[in-house]
Protein backbone atom coordinates (compact mmCIF):
# COMPACT_ATOMS: atom_id res chain seq x y z
CA UNK A 1 0.00 0.00 0.00
CA UNK A 2 1.18 3.24 -0.82
CA UNK A 3 0.03 6.31 1.43
CA UNK A 4 0.50 10.13 1.67
CA UNK A 5 -0.79 13.70 1.81
CA UNK A 6 -2.53 14.69 -1.06
CA UNK A 7 -0.38 15.70 -3.91
CA UNK A 8 3.03 14.47 -1.99
CA UNK A 9 3.41 12.04 -5.64
CA UNK A 10 1.12 8.58 -4.74
CA UNK A 11 -0.40 8.92 -7.97
CA UNK A 12 2.45 9.94 -10.04
CA UNK A 13 4.45 7.18 -8.78
CA UNK A 14 2.00 4.50 -9.81
CA UNK A 15 1.07 5.79 -13.14
CA UNK A 16 5.01 5.57 -13.69
CA UNK A 17 4.65 1.94 -11.85
CA UNK A 18 2.41 1.23 -14.68
CA UNK A 19 4.43 3.18 -17.57
CA UNK A 20 1.63 5.62 -18.13
CA UNK A 21 4.06 8.79 -17.07
CA UNK A 22 7.47 8.48 -17.95
CA UNK A 23 10.36 8.28 -15.43
CA UNK A 24 13.35 11.13 -14.91
CA UNK A 25 15.48 8.14 -13.12
CA UNK A 26 15.24 5.13 -11.81
CA UNK A 27 14.11 1.29 -12.97
CA UNK A 28 10.26 0.14 -13.06
CA UNK A 29 10.80 -4.05 -12.28
CA UNK A 30 8.37 -6.47 -13.51
CA UNK A 31 10.16 -10.14 -12.85
CA UNK A 32 13.48 -8.84 -13.53
CA UNK A 33 11.81 -7.11 -16.35
CA UNK A 34 12.76 -3.09 -16.28
CA UNK A 35 9.46 -1.46 -18.17
CA UNK A 36 11.60 1.39 -19.26
CA UNK A 37 14.29 -0.25 -20.93
CA UNK A 38 12.15 -2.64 -22.97
CA UNK A 39 10.92 -1.88 -26.84
CA UNK A 40 6.67 -1.23 -27.80
CA UNK A 41 6.33 -4.95 -27.75
CA UNK A 42 7.61 -5.70 -24.46
CA UNK A 43 6.41 -3.06 -23.22
CA UNK A 44 3.09 -4.52 -24.33
CA UNK A 45 3.58 -8.04 -22.96
CA UNK A 46 3.95 -6.30 -19.72
CA UNK A 47 0.69 -4.53 -19.84
CA UNK A 48 -1.22 -7.16 -20.62
CA UNK A 49 -0.08 -8.81 -17.56
CA UNK A 50 -1.65 -5.16 -15.60
CA UNK A 51 -5.32 -4.77 -14.51
CA UNK A 52 -5.36 -1.34 -13.33
CA UNK A 53 -8.46 0.39 -11.13
CA UNK A 54 -8.79 3.79 -11.62
CA UNK A 55 -10.10 6.23 -9.31
CA UNK A 56 -13.01 7.28 -11.42
CA UNK A 57 -13.51 3.30 -12.53
CA UNK A 58 -12.70 4.78 -16.22
CA UNK A 59 -15.46 2.89 -17.80
CA UNK A 60 -15.95 3.03 -21.26
CA UNK A 61 -19.30 5.01 -21.17
CA UNK A 62 -20.37 3.92 -24.46
CA UNK A 63 -20.05 0.96 -23.69
CA UNK A 64 -22.60 -1.28 -21.24
CA UNK A 65 -21.32 -3.07 -18.15
CA UNK A 66 -21.20 -6.37 -20.23
CA UNK A 67 -19.07 -4.42 -23.19
CA UNK A 68 -16.99 -3.13 -20.91
CA UNK A 69 -15.52 -6.56 -19.03
CA UNK A 70 -15.32 -8.04 -22.80
CA UNK A 71 -13.41 -5.55 -24.17
CA UNK A 72 -10.05 -6.71 -23.23
CA UNK A 73 -11.39 -10.35 -23.72
CA UNK A 74 -12.46 -9.35 -27.29
CA UNK A 75 -8.87 -7.53 -27.89
CA UNK A 76 -6.38 -9.90 -26.70
CA UNK A 77 -8.07 -13.45 -26.51
CA UNK A 78 -9.59 -15.28 -29.44
CA UNK A 79 -12.64 -16.70 -27.53
CA UNK A 80 -15.91 -17.29 -28.89
CA UNK A 81 -18.35 -15.02 -28.10
CA UNK A 82 -20.86 -16.94 -25.91
CA UNK A 83 -17.18 -18.23 -24.49
CA UNK A 84 -16.28 -14.22 -23.61
CA UNK A 85 -20.44 -13.20 -22.37
CA UNK A 86 -19.82 -16.27 -19.88
CA UNK A 87 -16.23 -14.67 -18.58
CA UNK A 88 -17.73 -11.65 -18.52
CA UNK A 89 -20.76 -12.67 -16.32
CA UNK A 90 -18.16 -14.93 -14.06
CA UNK A 91 -16.11 -11.60 -13.33
CA UNK A 92 -19.14 -9.76 -12.85
CA UNK A 93 -20.84 -12.60 -10.56
CA UNK A 94 -17.34 -12.61 -8.59
CA UNK A 95 -17.19 -9.09 -7.35
CA UNK A 96 -21.61 -9.02 -6.91
CA UNK A 97 -22.79 -7.75 -9.64
CA UNK A 98 -24.93 -10.34 -11.84
CA UNK A 99 -27.96 -7.93 -12.99
CA UNK A 100 -26.11 -5.39 -14.22
CA UNK A 101 -24.72 -6.26 -17.74
CA UNK A 102 -27.14 -4.19 -19.66
CA UNK A 103 -26.47 -0.89 -17.33
CA UNK A 104 -24.21 1.79 -18.86
CA UNK A 105 -21.56 3.54 -16.61
CA UNK A 106 -23.99 6.28 -16.22
CA UNK A 107 -26.59 4.89 -14.78
CA UNK A 108 -24.03 3.18 -12.09
CA UNK A 109 -23.21 4.50 -8.33
CA UNK A 110 -19.40 4.83 -7.46
CA UNK A 111 -19.15 1.61 -6.03
CA UNK A 112 -20.97 -0.21 -8.41
CA UNK A 113 -18.51 1.98 -10.90
CA UNK A 114 -15.49 0.12 -9.05
CA UNK A 115 -16.74 -3.11 -9.37
CA UNK A 116 -17.28 -3.34 -12.94
CA UNK A 117 -13.38 -1.94 -12.88
CA UNK A 118 -12.40 -4.87 -10.88
CA UNK A 119 -14.02 -7.17 -13.23
CA UNK A 120 -13.06 -5.49 -15.77
CA UNK A 121 -9.12 -6.04 -14.87
CA UNK A 122 -9.56 -9.39 -13.55
CA UNK A 123 -11.24 -10.82 -16.83
CA UNK A 124 -7.89 -11.24 -18.16
CA UNK A 125 -6.15 -12.65 -15.10
CA UNK A 126 -3.73 -10.27 -14.82
CA UNK A 127 -0.68 -10.88 -12.73
CA UNK A 128 -0.32 -7.42 -10.99
CA UNK A 129 -2.93 -5.14 -9.95
CA UNK A 130 -2.98 -1.02 -9.32
CA UNK A 131 -5.25 0.60 -7.37
CA UNK A 132 -5.24 4.04 -7.40
CA UNK A 133 -7.68 5.01 -4.33
CA UNK A 134 -9.87 2.40 -4.83
CA UNK A 135 -12.66 3.83 -1.79
CA UNK A 136 -12.54 7.45 -2.84
CA UNK A 137 -15.85 8.99 -3.20
CA UNK A 138 -17.26 6.07 -1.51
CA UNK A 139 -18.87 5.59 1.86
CA UNK A 140 -17.30 3.73 4.68
CA UNK A 141 -19.56 0.53 3.77
CA UNK A 142 -18.88 0.60 0.51
CA UNK A 143 -15.14 1.34 0.85
CA UNK A 144 -15.21 -1.94 3.29
CA UNK A 145 -16.74 -4.43 0.45
CA UNK A 146 -14.06 -3.20 -2.19
CA UNK A 147 -11.14 -3.02 -0.22
CA UNK A 148 -12.09 -6.86 0.84
CA UNK A 149 -13.01 -7.44 -2.70
CA UNK A 150 -9.28 -6.47 -3.51
CA UNK A 151 -8.18 -8.47 -0.66
CA UNK A 152 -9.80 -11.57 -1.86
CA UNK A 153 -9.00 -11.44 -4.84
CA UNK A 154 -5.45 -10.83 -4.67
CA UNK A 155 -5.46 -13.90 -2.52
CA UNK A 156 -7.74 -16.09 -5.05
CA UNK A 157 -5.62 -15.66 -8.08
CA UNK A 158 -2.36 -14.68 -6.49
CA UNK A 159 -1.61 -11.35 -7.81
CA UNK A 160 0.46 -8.90 -6.45
CA UNK A 161 -1.62 -5.55 -5.46
CA UNK A 162 -0.44 -2.33 -5.50
CA UNK A 163 -3.07 -0.02 -3.52
CA UNK A 164 -3.13 3.80 -3.17
CA UNK A 165 -5.21 5.04 -0.44
CA UNK A 166 -6.02 7.72 1.83
CA UNK A 167 -7.90 5.38 3.66
CA UNK A 168 -6.48 4.72 7.30
CA UNK A 169 -9.11 1.32 7.91
CA UNK A 170 -7.89 0.16 4.49
CA UNK A 171 -4.33 0.22 5.82
CA UNK A 172 -4.92 -1.06 9.05
CA UNK A 173 -7.09 -3.87 7.95
CA UNK A 174 -5.16 -4.28 4.65
CA UNK A 175 -1.69 -2.72 4.48
CA UNK A 176 0.38 -5.98 4.36
CA UNK A 177 3.44 -3.65 3.41
CA UNK A 178 3.21 -0.15 3.67
CA UNK A 179 5.18 2.59 1.71
CA UNK A 180 4.63 5.89 3.33
CA UNK A 181 5.28 8.77 0.64
CA UNK A 182 6.18 12.81 1.70
CA UNK A 183 6.84 14.95 -0.85
CA UNK A 184 7.73 12.97 -3.50
CA UNK A 185 10.04 11.21 -1.79
CA UNK A 186 9.55 7.36 0.06
CA UNK A 187 9.70 8.56 4.09
CA UNK A 188 8.77 5.03 5.92
CA UNK A 189 8.10 1.92 5.03
CA UNK A 190 6.61 -1.39 7.43
CA UNK A 191 3.85 -3.11 7.91
CA UNK A 192 0.37 -2.50 9.16
CA UNK A 193 1.41 -3.18 12.89
CA UNK A 194 4.50 -1.11 12.81
CA UNK A 195 2.84 1.95 11.33
CA UNK A 196 0.70 2.34 14.32
CA UNK A 197 4.41 2.19 16.40
CA UNK A 198 6.19 4.50 13.96
CA UNK A 199 8.62 7.31 15.86
CA UNK A 200 8.97 8.89 12.52
CA UNK A 201 6.80 12.59 13.24
CA UNK A 202 5.29 13.20 9.03
CA UNK A 203 3.89 9.71 9.11
CA UNK A 204 2.56 10.09 12.88
CA UNK A 205 1.03 13.50 11.59
CA UNK A 206 -0.30 11.54 8.77
CA UNK A 207 -1.61 8.24 10.74
CA UNK A 208 -2.88 9.99 13.35
CA UNK A 209 -4.53 12.84 11.52
CA UNK A 210 -8.41 12.34 12.45
CA UNK A 211 -9.85 12.32 15.90
CA UNK A 212 -10.96 8.68 15.33
CA UNK A 213 -7.13 7.87 15.04
CA UNK A 214 -6.15 9.95 17.80
CA UNK A 215 -8.37 8.17 20.31
CA UNK A 216 -7.06 5.29 19.03
CA UNK A 217 -3.64 5.96 19.94
CA UNK A 218 -4.26 6.64 23.51
CA UNK A 219 -5.65 3.17 23.71
CA UNK A 220 -2.69 1.66 22.01
CA UNK B 1 8.73 27.68 -30.78
CA UNK B 2 5.36 26.45 -29.83
CA UNK B 3 4.03 26.17 -33.57
CA UNK B 4 6.97 23.37 -33.92
CA UNK B 5 6.07 21.66 -30.33
CA UNK B 6 2.18 21.52 -31.93
CA UNK B 7 3.82 20.42 -35.34
CA UNK B 8 6.31 17.65 -33.93
CA UNK B 9 3.65 16.32 -31.51
CA UNK B 10 1.23 16.06 -34.01
CA UNK B 11 3.36 14.23 -36.47
CA UNK B 12 4.44 12.12 -33.56
CA UNK B 13 0.94 11.38 -32.82
CA UNK B 14 0.08 10.75 -36.40
CA UNK B 15 2.55 7.88 -36.61
CA UNK B 16 1.07 6.06 -33.36
CA UNK B 17 -1.81 6.29 -34.96
CA UNK B 18 -1.01 4.33 -37.93
CA UNK B 19 0.48 2.23 -36.06
CA UNK B 20 -0.39 -1.41 -36.93
CA UNK B 21 -4.34 -2.59 -35.51
CA UNK B 22 -4.56 -5.08 -32.86
CA UNK B 23 -7.13 -6.98 -34.17
CA UNK B 24 -8.45 -6.69 -37.57
CA UNK B 25 -12.07 -7.81 -37.08
CA UNK B 26 -12.41 -4.67 -34.55
CA UNK B 27 -10.75 -2.25 -36.54
CA UNK B 28 -13.06 -3.37 -39.41
CA UNK B 29 -16.24 -3.14 -37.53
CA UNK B 30 -14.57 0.43 -35.75
CA UNK B 31 -14.76 1.84 -39.62
CA UNK B 32 -18.13 0.97 -40.15
CA UNK B 33 -18.91 2.42 -36.49
CA UNK B 34 -17.19 5.86 -37.81
CA UNK B 35 -19.08 5.82 -41.11
CA UNK B 36 -22.11 5.53 -39.62
CA UNK B 37 -21.23 8.32 -37.11
CA UNK B 38 -19.14 11.28 -38.69
CA UNK B 39 -20.39 10.19 -42.75
CA UNK B 40 -24.16 8.94 -42.61
CA UNK B 41 -24.98 11.23 -39.73
CA UNK B 42 -23.68 14.18 -41.99
CA UNK B 43 -26.20 13.46 -45.12
CA UNK B 44 -28.69 15.73 -43.67
CA UNK B 45 -27.03 18.69 -43.28
CA UNK B 46 -24.83 18.53 -46.15
CA UNK B 47 -28.17 17.77 -48.19
CA UNK B 48 -29.85 20.78 -46.98
CA UNK B 49 -26.96 23.32 -47.20
CA UNK B 50 -25.50 22.24 -51.07
CA UNK B 51 -29.90 22.24 -52.08
CA UNK B 52 -30.14 26.05 -50.43
CA UNK B 53 -26.65 27.17 -51.81
CA UNK B 54 -27.18 25.70 -55.45
CA UNK B 55 -30.29 27.89 -55.34
CA UNK B 56 -29.06 30.43 -54.52
CA UNK B 57 -26.18 30.84 -57.34
CA UNK B 58 -28.51 30.22 -59.69
CA UNK B 59 -30.62 33.16 -58.76
CA UNK B 60 -27.39 35.43 -57.73
CA UNK B 61 -26.11 34.45 -61.11
CA UNK B 62 -28.84 34.79 -62.94
CA UNK B 63 -29.23 38.61 -61.14
CA UNK B 64 -25.46 39.29 -62.39
CA UNK B 65 -25.59 37.71 -65.61
CA UNK B 66 -28.94 39.95 -66.63
CA UNK B 67 -25.99 41.96 -69.56
CA UNK B 68 -27.80 40.34 -72.81
CA UNK B 69 -24.23 39.92 -74.10
CA UNK B 70 -23.76 36.83 -71.58
CA UNK B 71 -26.04 34.12 -72.48
CA UNK B 72 -28.01 32.55 -69.76
CA UNK B 73 -27.16 29.07 -70.20
CA UNK B 74 -24.03 31.24 -68.06
CA UNK B 75 -26.44 30.26 -64.93
CA UNK B 76 -26.07 27.10 -65.59
CA UNK B 77 -22.19 27.12 -65.84
CA UNK B 78 -21.79 29.31 -62.63
CA UNK B 79 -23.56 26.81 -60.82
CA UNK B 80 -21.74 23.19 -61.76
CA UNK B 81 -18.48 25.07 -61.21
CA UNK B 82 -19.19 26.75 -57.91
CA UNK B 83 -20.62 23.94 -56.63
CA UNK B 84 -18.00 21.69 -58.37
CA UNK B 85 -14.42 23.18 -57.89
CA UNK B 86 -15.55 24.69 -54.32
CA UNK B 87 -18.58 24.58 -52.74
CA UNK B 88 -18.55 20.58 -52.59
CA UNK B 89 -15.27 19.80 -51.51
CA UNK B 90 -14.12 22.76 -49.33
CA UNK B 91 -17.29 24.73 -48.11
CA UNK B 92 -18.48 21.63 -47.16
CA UNK B 93 -15.21 20.18 -45.52
CA UNK B 94 -15.48 23.47 -43.87
CA UNK B 95 -18.94 22.50 -42.42
CA UNK B 96 -17.83 19.02 -41.36
CA UNK B 97 -15.03 20.86 -39.56
CA UNK B 98 -17.62 22.12 -37.37
CA UNK B 99 -19.90 19.10 -36.99
CA UNK B 100 -17.56 15.79 -37.01
CA UNK B 101 -14.35 17.66 -35.57
CA UNK B 102 -15.88 19.24 -32.78
CA UNK B 103 -17.73 15.83 -31.95
CA UNK B 104 -14.14 14.29 -32.48
CA UNK B 105 -12.16 16.80 -30.27
CA UNK B 106 -14.57 16.01 -27.30
CA UNK B 107 -15.03 12.64 -27.62
CA UNK B 108 -11.68 11.56 -27.14
CA UNK B 109 -10.66 14.80 -24.67
CA UNK B 110 -13.48 13.39 -22.58
CA UNK B 111 -11.97 10.42 -22.44
CA UNK B 112 -8.86 11.97 -21.81
CA UNK B 113 -9.98 13.61 -18.90
CA UNK B 114 -12.27 10.65 -17.42
CA UNK B 115 -8.61 8.06 -17.55
CA UNK B 116 -10.43 6.06 -20.76
CA UNK B 117 -7.61 6.48 -22.70
CA UNK B 118 -5.12 5.77 -19.78
CA UNK B 119 -7.14 2.41 -19.15
CA UNK B 120 -6.59 1.51 -23.23
CA UNK B 121 -2.92 2.12 -22.66
CA UNK B 122 -2.46 -0.26 -19.55
CA UNK B 123 -4.67 -2.83 -21.29
CA UNK B 124 -1.69 -2.50 -23.89
CA UNK B 125 -3.73 -1.18 -26.58
CA UNK B 126 -2.15 1.15 -28.99
CA UNK B 127 -4.74 4.02 -28.13
CA UNK B 128 -4.61 6.34 -31.12
CA UNK B 129 -4.75 3.60 -33.32
CA UNK B 130 -7.66 2.29 -31.87
CA UNK B 131 -9.08 5.72 -31.43
CA UNK B 132 -8.13 7.94 -33.68
CA UNK B 133 -6.88 5.93 -36.90
CA UNK B 134 -10.91 4.09 -37.98
CA UNK B 135 -12.31 8.05 -37.10
CA UNK B 136 -9.72 9.39 -40.17
CA UNK B 137 -10.33 6.10 -42.40
CA UNK B 138 -13.81 6.62 -41.90
CA UNK B 139 -13.67 10.43 -43.01
CA UNK B 140 -11.47 10.00 -45.72
CA UNK B 141 -13.55 7.11 -47.56
CA UNK B 142 -17.29 8.58 -47.11
CA UNK B 143 -15.74 12.17 -47.89
CA UNK B 144 -15.62 11.47 -51.66
CA UNK B 145 -19.07 10.15 -51.28
CA UNK B 146 -20.18 13.45 -49.69
CA UNK B 147 -18.51 15.39 -52.34
CA UNK B 148 -20.55 14.01 -55.15
CA UNK B 149 -23.72 14.03 -53.18
CA UNK B 150 -23.28 17.05 -52.65
CA UNK B 151 -22.33 18.21 -56.05
CA UNK B 152 -25.56 16.13 -57.40
CA UNK B 153 -27.60 18.21 -54.52
CA UNK B 154 -26.44 21.66 -55.29
CA UNK B 155 -26.74 21.47 -59.09
CA UNK B 156 -30.26 20.19 -58.62
CA UNK B 157 -31.36 22.89 -56.10
CA UNK B 158 -29.90 25.27 -58.59
CA UNK B 159 -32.06 23.67 -61.47
CA UNK B 160 -35.55 23.44 -59.25
CA UNK B 161 -35.27 26.80 -58.07
CA UNK B 162 -33.93 28.11 -61.27
CA UNK B 163 -37.09 27.05 -63.22
CA UNK B 164 -39.32 27.89 -60.32
CA UNK B 165 -38.32 31.21 -59.70
CA UNK B 166 -38.06 31.49 -63.86
CA UNK B 167 -34.75 32.95 -64.07
CA UNK B 168 -33.54 30.36 -66.60
CA UNK B 169 -35.30 27.59 -68.67
CA UNK B 170 -34.52 23.85 -69.02
CA UNK B 171 -32.97 23.47 -72.14
CA UNK B 172 -30.89 26.65 -70.71
CA UNK B 173 -29.73 25.23 -66.91
CA UNK B 174 -28.99 21.49 -69.03
CA UNK B 175 -26.81 23.16 -71.74
CA UNK B 176 -25.14 25.57 -69.09
CA UNK B 177 -23.92 22.55 -67.09
CA UNK B 178 -22.86 20.37 -70.05
CA UNK B 179 -20.65 22.99 -71.42
CA UNK B 180 -17.28 22.85 -72.29
CA UNK B 181 -17.55 19.95 -68.99
CA UNK B 182 -13.68 19.21 -67.77
CA UNK B 183 -14.41 15.91 -65.69
CA UNK B 184 -10.56 16.80 -64.19
CA UNK B 185 -12.84 18.60 -62.13
CA UNK B 186 -14.64 16.09 -60.49
CA UNK B 187 -11.32 14.28 -59.50
CA UNK B 188 -9.55 17.29 -58.22
CA UNK B 189 -12.80 17.74 -56.09
CA UNK B 190 -12.42 14.92 -54.66
CA UNK B 191 -8.41 15.02 -53.84
CA UNK B 192 -9.62 18.26 -52.20
CA UNK B 193 -12.37 16.41 -50.29
CA UNK B 194 -10.35 13.37 -48.87
CA UNK B 195 -7.39 15.42 -48.00
CA UNK B 196 -9.87 17.96 -46.26
CA UNK B 197 -11.13 14.89 -44.28
CA UNK B 198 -7.99 13.25 -43.05
CA UNK B 199 -7.61 17.76 -41.61
CA UNK B 200 -10.84 17.62 -39.93
CA UNK B 201 -10.57 14.35 -38.62
CA UNK B 202 -6.75 14.27 -37.22
CA UNK B 203 -5.89 18.02 -36.14
CA UNK B 204 -9.46 17.47 -33.60
CA UNK B 205 -8.46 14.33 -33.05
CA UNK B 206 -5.15 15.28 -31.88
CA UNK B 207 -6.27 18.84 -29.63
CA UNK B 208 -8.69 16.20 -27.87
CA UNK B 209 -5.78 13.61 -27.12
CA UNK B 210 -3.79 16.08 -25.76
CA UNK B 211 -6.53 17.72 -23.43
CA UNK B 212 -5.46 18.38 -19.75
CA UNK B 213 -8.12 19.07 -17.05
CA UNK B 214 -11.55 18.80 -17.43
CA UNK B 215 -14.81 19.70 -18.53
CA UNK B 216 -13.94 23.58 -20.09
CA UNK B 217 -10.24 22.34 -21.20
CA UNK B 218 -12.43 19.69 -23.24
CA UNK B 219 -14.92 22.12 -24.86
CA UNK B 220 -11.38 24.49 -25.39
CA UNK B 221 -9.99 21.68 -27.26
CA UNK B 222 -13.18 21.27 -29.27
CA UNK B 223 -12.95 24.87 -30.30
CA UNK B 224 -9.11 24.68 -31.10
CA UNK B 225 -9.88 21.37 -33.13
CA UNK B 226 -12.38 23.12 -35.25
CA UNK B 227 -10.51 26.77 -35.55
CA UNK B 228 -7.22 25.15 -36.63
CA UNK B 229 -8.56 22.39 -38.75
CA UNK B 230 -10.74 25.15 -40.89
CA UNK B 231 -7.20 27.45 -41.29
CA UNK B 232 -5.59 24.24 -42.25
CA UNK B 233 -8.66 23.41 -44.76
CA UNK B 234 -8.12 26.93 -46.08
CA UNK B 235 -4.53 27.30 -46.65
CA UNK B 236 -4.79 23.56 -48.71
CA UNK B 237 -7.58 24.44 -50.76
CA UNK B 238 -4.99 27.17 -51.97
CA UNK B 239 -2.33 24.91 -51.76
CA UNK B 240 -3.95 22.17 -53.89
CA UNK B 241 -5.55 25.00 -56.32
CA UNK B 242 -2.10 25.84 -57.07
CA UNK B 243 -0.96 22.68 -57.77
CA UNK B 244 -3.53 20.76 -59.61
CA UNK B 245 -5.00 23.69 -61.44
CA UNK B 246 -2.61 26.60 -62.14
Amino acid sequence: MIIGESGSGKTVLIRCMVGLNDVDSGEVLFNGRNFYNLDFKGKKEIRKEIGMLFQGGALFDSKTVEENVVFPLSMFTDLSESEKRDRANFCLKRVNLANANNLFPAELSGGMKKRVAIARAISVQPKYLFCDEPNSGLDPKTSIVIDSLIKEITEEYNITTVVITHDMNSVVENGDNIMFIYKGEKWWEGNKEEILKTDNLEAQDFVYATKFMKELRKKL
Amino acid sequence: MKLFFHFGRYFILIKRTFGRPEKLSIFRSRIFEEINNLGIGSLGIVAIISVFIGAVITIQSAFNFSNPLVPIYAVGVAVRDSMILEFSPAIISLILAGKIGSSIASEIGTMRVTEQIDALEIMGINAPGYLIQPKIIAAMLFSPILVIFSMFLGILGGYVFGLLSGVVTNYEFVLGITYQFRPFNVVYALIKGVVFAFIFASVPAYHGYYTKGGSLEVGRSSTKGVVYSSVLILAFDLILTQLLLA
